[in-house]
Parts: structure tokens; C-alpha cells; sequence
């Protein structure tokens, strides 16, 4: 098996203009990869709402693709405040999202809700205090 | 129905991709004013209305696959916006009427609705 493809971006914290930046840089990269466009699609929504995350509420971090042979992961890695009640977090419409997010036009509580739509896989690892963890897994061929 | 046929039904501005809009194809179409919404229902390539104006809702358009955007209520777009949209070969139109006569009117005309799925309450 030959070794999975990996590329990855250091968000910064608060710098809304740019959400999205590293995930267009992924998503030029599943096109390159030959990567089917539905699953294209679906990882880079996966990656788009998890950048969203990294600048709006964990003041940055670390966003990675990886491709495997028959799938591929989107990392999301930060050392913000943490989430407190992972399930409350979960819930389509639940946000802690500022005012000032909100008028830009993120913040409806569907982040986490649309990465685990958008995924066959989701794992998420939190501690308040120390940060999150997020991984999504999205399979080329479903079984 | 064509791209073109929309924008004389919204009586839009075309404020950038008149050369696309003979070969642009609309089917389906999606209304909101949040990212998240746009990324958990819109359908890929569906036309995009929005009254969001800054340059991330072009993002999430790409992100989507989503063949062309409406900027509604008359509501100008960033130029950075649109110009990432013209980087992208995504025609940017603006309606003078609200979300709801545009939507209203596109509906009217054939324009489909994009599904949400049924969920838990």
C-alpha cells in the first residue's frame, strides 16, 4: 500500500476574511487527485465547517487532509477553549457564536451537525480548557 | 431554465458573467442568509440567493459547486466578493426585490426547491 497523501494549514484565530482559504487549497487538491466530485464535495463542506470552527471559536489551529487508497480524514486540531457539553454542541441550532459572528453570517448552530452529515465517520475529542480534537472520515466506496 | 431566462424574470443586474448566462443551467435553488444553512441543505448546483454580501458566501458556493449567485433585497456584494466570484467563472446577478419575491417569482417559473430532510424534533 503506498503512503497516504497528507497537506495540511495553520489557521489563525479570528481572521474571518480568510475562512475558507485552506479548504479551497484542499479541495484543488481532491481535483488534482482524481478524487470523485461528490466526495470532493462532501470533504470539502467537512473541511469548510471545520476552518469555520478553528477561526471563529478556537482562535485558530491546525487543518489536515489525509488520502488514503480507499478514504480519506479531515483533521481539525486546536488548543481553544474547549467544548463543554459535546452533545449540547451537536444539536442543529445550539451556537455559542458572538453577535459579530452572526452578522457575517456564520453561527446558526450547524457546524458540527453538517460535518457528521457530511461524513461516514466523526470522532470528537474535547477538554475544556486544553482544546479539540475533530476527525471526520469519508470512505470512497461505501460497503 | 437558462441562467439568462432568471435574470429576466428578477429583472436582475448582472453584475458579472453575462457571457455565461446562455450556458448556465438552473434546475434547483436555495434562499439564506447563514453559511451553515447554505452547506447543510443547499443541493449542488443549485442557483444561490443570498443577502449575505462578503466574500465567504462566495466560498461557500464553491464549496457547493454552486453554478451562480443572487444577491437579493439589492444589496451589493463586496468587490471582493465579486471578484473571486470572477476568478472563478461564477455569474454574480442582484435582484432589487426581497428573498421572498425573488424566491416567489423563480418558484413561479418552474425554479425547484431544494429538499431538507426530515429529522428528529
Amino acid at each position: 500500500m503506498s503512503e497516504p497523501y497528507v497537506e495540511e494549514y495553520t489557521v489563525a484565530g479570528r481572521d474571518f476574511s480568510a475562512i475558507g482559504e485552506a479548504s479551497i487549497q484542499f479541495k484543488a487538491t481532491m481535483k488534482m487527485l482524481g478524487i470523485p466530485s461528490d466526495i470532493t464535495r462532501r470533504a470539502s463542506i467537512v473541511a469548510y465547517e471545520s476552518e469555520m470552527n478553528l477561526v471563529l471559536h478556537a482562535g485558530g489551529g491546525t487543518i489536515r487532509l489525509i488520502v488514503y487508497t480507499d478514504k480519506l480524514e479531515v483533521w481539525a486540531i486546536d488548543r481553544g477553549p474547549g467544548i463543554a457539553d459535546i452533545e449540547l454542541a451537536m444539536q442543529e441550532g445550539y451556537s455559542t457564536a458572538t453577535d459579530e459572528i452572526r452578522e457575517l453570517g456564520f453561527g446558526a448552530g450547524m457546524g458540527l451537525p453538517n460535518i457528521k452529515r457530511h461524513s461516514d465517520d466523526m470522532h470528537l475529542d474535547s477538554e475544556v480548557g486544553k482544546g479539540t480534537v475533530l476527525s471526520a472520515t469519508i470512505f470512497f466506496k461505501k460497503e | 431554465m437558462k441562467l439568462r431566462e432568471v435574470v429576466e424574470h428578477i429583472k436582475g443586474d448582472i453584475l458579472y458573467g453575462e457571457e455565461l448566462l446562455d450556458s448556465t443551467e438552473i434546475e434547483y435553488a436555495y434562499g439564506a442568509d447563514l453559511m451553515s444553512d447554505v452547506l447543510a441543505f443547499a443541493r449542488p448546483g443549485s442557483l444561490l440567493l443570498t443577502g449575505l454580501t462578503n466574500v465567504q458566501i462566495i466560498r461557500t458556493a464553491q464549496m457547493l459547486d454552486i453554478p451562480a449567485v443572487v444577491f437579493v433585497r439589492g444589496k451589493r456584494p463586496q468587490e471582493a466578493a465579486i471578484k473571486l466570484a470572477s476568478q472563478l467563472g461564477m455569474p454574480v446577478i442582484l435582484s432589487h426585490s426581497s428573498m421572498f419575491e425573488t424566491c416567489g417569482i423563480l418558484y413561479r417559473e418552474g425554479v425547484l426547491p431544494c429538499n431538507i430532510p426530515a429529522r428528529e424534533v
